[in-house]
């Protein structure tokens, strides 16, 4: 086994709209700063053991659809990195 | 009727809807989530509170819970549930609702009484009460309801949307959606309408010493449907 680290990101879909992202934009306007958009979201660090590449990758995306993104509101991406 | 109420670690409502259900003859459990056995009840309540202390997205951890298998049965047999709050947000989150519940748009947390119109009575929760204006509380910070476009048309095209926030005229404003929800939904029902979800609490107002009773009509209109180990009768 071989000890990897899974970096999931998890954004609200382009179509959901994002309040968090909204009002931090209206808080970077207030600085001056020519702010277009914001989207918020979260990431993710999960370290697990798996047997190759594939294996850990498998497990990290089994992460993403059964928990940790809603897929009616959210994306998500991973990274996969041996440790 | 026997009603079995879920406690979840961080529920918050379970004693005040066993009370509501006492004041319409009805008996109720609380029934701890990791073991609960919901056969032999007539219908089952998951209340509000802040499950998990909504880490991740309100209602996803509980989702992973035992009780979520048993919810599924327990739908599967057409057994009558309701979602209030909190609950709507986990039978969202377990795929026994359609759609998801996202912070308020405006970004505040609401603790407010609201207007809604009952939009269906394809469900045991408002069988008879189709059309009816009824007030009750809300206290909530992620309860914008939210689909996308093909689901919304069809759940509306399906007598699925059970509850809508209006002003107390009835009228679907804008200025009455407490927390930018889609089309002013505030509740939903599954396809066979024995699954009900609701941001607002039916159990805070089922007495007058609570400021309404409306909540009661909700839960009288339960009592009123025996639960046969099939779809309810009320459903079309």
């Amino acid at each position: 086994m071989t000890a990897y680290v899974a970096t999931i990101r998890v954004r609200p879909k382009a179509e959901v709209r994002d309040p968090q992202g909204e009002a931090i934009g209206g808080a970077l306007r207030s600085l001056g700063l020519d702010v277009a958009d914001v989207r918020t979201g979260k990431e993710i660090t999960v370290r697990f053991d798996a047997s190759d590449g594939p294996a850990a990758q498998a497990a990290a995306a089994k992460m993403g659809e059964e928990l940790l993104a809603n897929p009616v509101i959210e994306d998500f991406a991973i990274e996969v990195a041996a440790e | 009727m026997r009603i079995a109420v879920l406690r979840f670690p961080g529920t918050w409502s379970e004693n005040d809807f066993a009370h509501a259900i006492s004041l319409v003859g009805a008996e109720a459990d609380i029934l701890w989530h990791a073991d609960a056995d919901l056969r032999g009840y007539d219908a089952a309540i998951v209340p509000g509170g802040f499950t998990y202390g909504d880490y991740l997205r309100a209602g996803a951890i509980a989702a992973l819970s035992p009780a979520a298998n048993e919810l599924r049965r327990a739908d599967a047999e057409g057994m009558p549930i309701l979602g209030s709050c909190n609950g709507f947000q986990i039978l969202c989150e377990i795929g026994l609702l359609p759609g998801a519940l996202v912070r308020n748009r405006h970004l505040e947390f609401r603790c407010d009484w609201v207007h809604m119109r009952i939009e269906s009575d394809r469900t045991p929760f408002t069988a008879g009460l189709r059309g009816e204006l009824v007030r009750m509380p809300i206290a909530h910070g992620e309860g914008c309801w939210v689909a996308d476009e093909l689901t919304l048309a069809r759940i509306e095209a399906n007598g699925q949307v059970v509850f809508r926030y209006t002003d107390d005229r009835g009228a679907a404003t804008p200025e009455s959606n407490p927390n930018g929800s889609t089309a002013n939904i505030a509740g939903v029902a599954n396809q066979a309408g024995n699954v009900v979800g609701l941001m607002p609490h039916p159990e805070r107002c089922s007495e007058e010493l609570l400021g309404g009773t409306d909540g009661r009509r909700v839960l009288e209109a339960l009592t009123g449907v025996r639960h046969v180990g099939m779809a309810p009768a009320s459903v079309q």
